[in-house]
């Protein structure tokens, strides 16, 4: 018998305690990964055994399948417009509520419930707003004397609809953006008033280069996200009318579980994470010259 | 404790610069809550509309301009819900379903995240970094796979595949939890070891009590997402008995396509959970977005 050294014993628990997680990680992270590669590269409909073919789904995908092009241009202007506007809006928010007002955790509730809650009953409440003749929405607008559209049933309008909704969960970012205001020293803004700087000035040279890692974070998690969407195009719209909001999740969907076409949809999954990773490749780079990392002089980190 | 009503004193207003700014800062605050005012009336709306329709009869949602406030209120709408389908059964499912995967997902997570934070051994930063990199992948990739997996095993039409996942913890969460741990003074830690007390004890007995606001954070987040979870149990449950309630309110629109107030009470009753969880762990929910500057 010999005694365990304590530091061996810690290393033993260290790794003992991530045991759950490294084997969930192992099952349904890495293995479903390479399988998913593998399948990238095969015809599959579940029923009858798979079979290889090359780089067919791809070629496919790249040259032979036009909703794909619909799918990632639908996407990207759901994201190009969403998410400027959701962190523009969030700091707009975020900068009202930091000032001294009353009632301020009543007011920061208002506006951050629409955005925890999530999913199905938030995109059946939002079909019904939309409703072309007796929703919400066109009756707001019936009042300043417009007539509304029709929302999710027109082409033309059935992404800006979806846009709109998503702003509905402005809160979650002003949320973030309102913990970096709170996180800037005040001393900063002393030291400016004293130069002689005026409210624009300090929010300009102040507040924003202090809180734009935080807009940068916001920005990349929005992209994760909203390349992501699938459950209000699903229930609110099936993608139409007329491809309109067929998101790129929601035809990934129909590829895998309503054509079984498994192959080639995963072969999608792999473009859609691509994709992923080549935006968040490119706002990281292009943030270089707009974030501003406390210690870090801007020249070091070029 | 009395309470002295004082009258209140406007200190005398000085002239010239001092007033000036006064006037400069009322006026600032003023455009700030009317803002404020116009932006809350309109977030505020959806909910209000919702719990409008909710309490009108059929009839009544097809009048236009639409009426705010029905009368009488139909309160039996939300006795309907649970008749015309089995609602009940759906929010039972929910509960049973998300509840095992939060409770899964808190305890591997916060064992992994304790290990992380405070025990030192080869390899645990690259983990760490495995970790963090696993919440930047997309779902998506391992939909099918994991899709093929369940179906080999026969999980297809059971909650297995959507519960047994979450046993294993997620790497937001262990992020979260490595976070908060990482706070507490570490001399905590020295003084359970030299009162004997091991690794697992100082997990269970020493940290864990102190992590309250960790593990109410940790729940709001994991509630949320698998309470209104749509995609996996589409994929994955095919008999109606066994819905939770993201499909159930499908079966609502597929039935009743028109009866609004019967949809709006039911959704009510769907969001009311997450609502009231984050209305009353809101403390901590903010303190969780600081922590980790994620909205979840």
């Amino acid at each position: 018998m010999f005694k365990l050294r304590y530091a061996q014993l810690e290393e033993i628990h260290g790794w003992l305690f991530v045991t759950p997680w490294l084997f969930g990680f192992l099952a349904f992270i890495v293995g479903p990964m390479l399988v998913s590669v593998y399948l990238a590269f095969t015809n599959w409909d579940i029923l009858t055994p798979a079979q290889m073919v090359g780089f067919d789904n791809f070629v496919k995908l790249t040259t032979g399948d036009p909703l794909v092009g619909q799918a990632l241009k639908v996407t990207t202007i759901y994201a190009g417009v969403s998410i400027p506007l959701q962190v523009v809006l969030g700091l707009i928010l975020a900068l009202l509520l930091n000032e001294k007002i009353k009632a301020m955790s009543f007011v920061r509730t208002v506006f951050y419930l629409p955005s925890v809650v999530a999913g199905v009953a938030v995109a059946l409440l939002w079909r019904w707003i939309f409703s072309p003749d007796f929703g919400l929405l066109n009756a707001g607008l019936d009042l300043v004397g417009i007539d509304g559209p029709a929302w999710l049933a027109d082409s033309r309008t059935a992404l800006s609809a979806l846009i709109l909704m998503s702003l509905w969960g402005v809160g979650g970012g002003m949320l973030i953006v309102l913990a970096g205001l709170q996180g800037v020293p005040t001393t900063l803004y002393e030291a400016a008033e004293v130069d002689g700087a005026n409210s624009w000035v300090r929010f300009w040279n102040v507040t924003l280069p202090m809180i734009s890692p935080v807009i940068l974070f916001q920005t990349v998690m929005g992209i994760i996200g909203a390349l992501q969407v699938f459950t209000e195009a699903y229930v609110m719209t099936e993608g139409g009318p007329k491809y309109a909001t067929l998101f790129y999740m929601l035809y990934l969907y129909q590829n895998a579980f309503e054509f079984l076409k498994m192959g080639y949809a995963s072969a999608l999954a792999w473009v859609l994470f691509a994709y992923i990773l080549l935006l968040t490749l490119l706002v990281l780079r292009f943030s270089a010259a707009w974030v501003y990392y406390e210690g870090v002089s801007s020249k070091a980190g070029q | 404790m009395g309470i002295t009503t004082r009258p209140v004193t406007q200190p005398a207003t000085s002239i010239g610069w001092r007033t000036n700014r006064r006037v400069h800062y009322a006026l600032k605050m003023t455009v700030v809550y009317l803002c404020l005012a116009a932006g809350g009336f309109f977030v505020s709306m959806p909910f209000a509309w919702m719990l409008s329709t909710s309490l009108k009869t059929l009839g009544q949602t097809f009048i236009f301009p639409p009426i705010w406030i029905p009368i009488p209120l139909q309160w039996a709408n939300y006795v309907k819900v649970f008749e015309v389908l089995p609602f009940m059964r759906y929010f039972i499912n929910t509960v049973y379903v998300s509840g095992l995967s939060v409770a899964g997902i808190l305890f591997a997570s916060s064992l992994a995240g304790f290990s992380f934070a405070r025990l030192r051994w080869r390899g645990s930063t690259i983990l760490f970094v495995v970790v963090l990199s696993t919440m930047m992948l997309p779902p998506q990739v391992t939909m099918i796979p994991k899709f093929i997996l369940f179906r080999i095993l026969e999980w297809i039409d059971t909650y297995k595949p959507l519960i047994v996942p979450s046993l294993f913890g997620t790497g937001f969460q262990i992020f979260l939890f490595r976070q908060f741990f990482s706070t507490i003074p570490r001399e905590i830690d020295e003084a359970a070891r030299m009162d004997g007390c091991g690794f697992v004890g100082t997990y269970a007995r020493i940290i864990l009590p102190l992590s309250g606001p960790a593990i109410i954070t940790g729940f709001l987040f994991a509630f949320r997402y698998n309470w209104n979870e749509f995609l996996e149990p589409l994929i994955y449950l095919n008999t109606h008995s066994k819905f939770t309630l993201a499909l159930g309110l499908r079966l609502f629109q597929g039935e009743f396509t028109t009866n609004w107030p019967l949809l709006m009470a039911a959704s009510t009753i769907a969001m009311l959970p997450v609502l009231l969880t984050f209305y009353f762990g809101q403390r901590y929910f903010i303190q969780g977005v600081v922590i980790s500057g994620v909205k979840g």
